[in-house]
């Protein structure tokens, strides 16, 4: 706090006779106007820095580039991580349990059984598949059509494709799902393939928090960087660290400007790196859709929203300003009169 | 106003600056301070303005015991001692004018009082027309006048120079001197430590002698026979 002479022991006020005016206006200066200047103070400081930074523009430049690529790494690895779990989060919904009946079942037998196991409680759906609906899907989708038609028979058993139940979607609940049809009278055997998407989300896991990890250690880097320079920035202005001191500058009336340095430098990296991102995804969009057209996903690597692109701004402003305080409190103190 | 009871400082080094030193200072009261370099002169100003703190005894300036002021009340204190420094402590990366405002603006003045009260310090010192220009520019009289606007522009009841006139030939420096007459003249306790006899013999005012820590002439005590002599000697010697 700068702006407290009301506080402020006055040695002037302990003298015989009457005070001259001088002091007693100053004590009389009403909090309005005291606040006033408080944040026309800051107003002042806050454009006095930025204009210094605009002043060395390379010297700035190089300081956001360098937040900005520190805090894009991290944030464009989770935008990819979050995108990965939307897809198989797609897929764990559409995880449908194959249940082939036994061979001799009748068309009619098959059509009780997908009714009783439509009344399950954790199956949503079932959808009979009789076996020559299955014998022309696999013609024209295998491309074997003249060798099937040497077949006498059809190969092929009717087959139900059950959709679990919001509920079970769980492996638990799969577990007892396919247990308790492997058991149905009737059913040949019991198909679903959850390894793979166990195994995915093992990995994005994994990749996540690895992506943690690797944000925690770029932030500290990045206040680090941002507190060697106002590390700097201090030593250069070492003169008028000292004069603000001898004319009776409080610590925080020293420490302000450096303060809103780290700010916008924070502010600057925290833009630069959305820059970044934007143009990144911009780069990769193409490819991307290419590749989930050949696996026919409909995988989309997603930007920003509005929420993230203020979280990272925050963020970078914040690391910007913690950089700047922890060199304001470890060189400015140092520096002292006499 | 300016008030030392038996004041001792010594530094780690077992160095003794100042030893037992005893005097004070009223309001408007104007006195030098003189004696060999190293004798301890900018030691007893630094006390005043908390550069320093004393090893023994009590300082008391505007009626404030400065011995055990915590650390974040000194700039407050800082607010009311002016100080004028032989190499003006000027900043070259901005305007006199700006320079001249720097104790308002860490006490928070509102801008537009800012203004006014620089520019009638300028005006004390004959330097309104220049407010613009940089320090850099002026000449070596010029930039102690900035100096010593910068020390009064909030009108503190206290005024410390150390060596004001050390670079700067006789007319300048009485010139400056005249403008610490005026200052004490409104009530100001001005305290200048030079080692300047011929000019303080000129002023014809209370000066306090030190020699090797010791005040020799001037405090309140009266001073022992034996330390007249010593001090006629420190004088002949400057």
């Amino acid at each position: 706090m700068v702006n407290k002479p009301a506080k402020a022991p006055r040695p002037g006020t302990r003298r015989a006779g009457p005070a001259p005016a001088r002091g007693a206006k100053r004590s009389k200066a009403p909090l309005r106007e005291l606040l006033d200047s408080y944040f026309s103070h800051h107003r002042k400081v806050a454009k006095d820095s930025a204009r210094r930074l605009w002043q060395a523009p390379v010297a700035s430049l190089m300081t956001w580039t360098v937040m900005g690529v520190a805090l894009a790494l991290p944030v464009g690895l989770l935008l990819l991580l979050t995108s990965l779990q939307g897809v198989s989060a797609g897929w764990e919904s559409a995880a449908r349990v194959t249940v082939y009946l036994e061979d001799q079942l009748s068309l009619e037998d098959a059509g009780r059984l997908r009714l009783d196991i439509g009344m399950r409680g954790d199956v949503s759906e079932v959808e009979l598949i009789d076996k020559s609906a299955a014998l022309e899907e696999f013609r024209t989708s295998s491309g074997l059509s003249e060798a099937l038609d040497y077949l006498d028979e059809n190969p092929l058993p009717h087959t139900l494709l059950a959709t679990p139940s919001e509920g079970s979607r769980t492996e638990a609940g799969m577990q007892t799902l396919v247990e308790a049809l492997e058991q149905t009278r009737g059913v040949a055997q019991v198909q679903v393939d959850l390894g793979w998407l166990q195994r995915l989300n093992a990995i994005t896991e994994l990749l996540g928090r690895g992506v943690w990890a690797l944000a925690a250690l770029l932030a500290v880097a990045v206040i680090l960087v941002i507190g060697n320079t106002i590390r700097l920035a201090i030593e250069s202005r070492r003169d008028e660290i000292l004069v603000a001191k001898l004319v009776g500058g409080t610590d925080a009336f020293v420490r302000r400007p450096f303060l809103y340095t780290g700010l916008w430098f924070g502010l600057g990296g925290g833009i630069v790196a959305f820059v970044l991102l934007q143009l990144t995804l911009w780069f990769l969009s193409e490819p991307v859709e290419r590749l989930a057209a050949l696996y026919r996903s409909n995988f989309s690597l997603s930007g920003l929203a509005f929420e993230g692109t203020v979280a990272l701004i925050a963020a970078a402003v914040l690391f910007g300003w913690l950089g700047a305080w922890l060199a304001v409190k470890r060189h400015l103190d140092a520096i002292e009169p006499g | 106003m300016i008030e030392f009871q038996q004041v001792s400082k010594r530094y780690d080094d077992d160095h003794t600056a100042l030893r037992q030193i005893n005097f004070s200072l009223d309001r408007g009261e104007m006195a030098f301070l003189t004696g060999h370099s190293g004798a301890g002169k900018s030691t007893l100003l630094k006390l005043i303005m908390l550069m320093e703190r004393p090893s023994a005894g009590h300082v008391i300036v505007g009626g404030q015991l400065l011995n055990k002021m915590p650390r974040r009340q000194v700039p407050y204190i800082r607010r009311h001692v002016g100080v004028v420094f032989q190499n003006h402590h000027l900043l070259f990366d901005r305007t006199v004018f700006d320079n001249v405002a720097m104790p308002l603006e860490v006490m928070g003045t509102p801008s537009r009082d800012i203004g006014r009260r620089v520019r009638a310090a300028l005006d004390k010192v004959g330097l309104l027309t220049k407010e613009r220009m940089n320090p850099m520019q002026l000449s070596g009289g010029e930039q102690q006048r900035v100096g010593i606007a910068r020390a009064v522009v909030n009108k503190p009841p206290v005024l410390l120079a150390d060596e004001p006139t050390g670079n700067l030939d006789p007319a300048l420096s009485a010139d400056i001197m005249q403008l610490f007459q005026q200052f004490s003249q409104v009530g100001v306790t001005v305290l200048i430590a030079s080692h300047d006899i011929a000019l303080i013999n000129d002023m014809n005012r209370r000066t306090l002698v030190l020699d090797n820590g010791r005040l020799m002439r001037g405090g309140d005590l009266p001073a022992a026979g034996q330390k007249q002599e010593r001090e006629q000697e420190v004088l002949r010697g400057q």
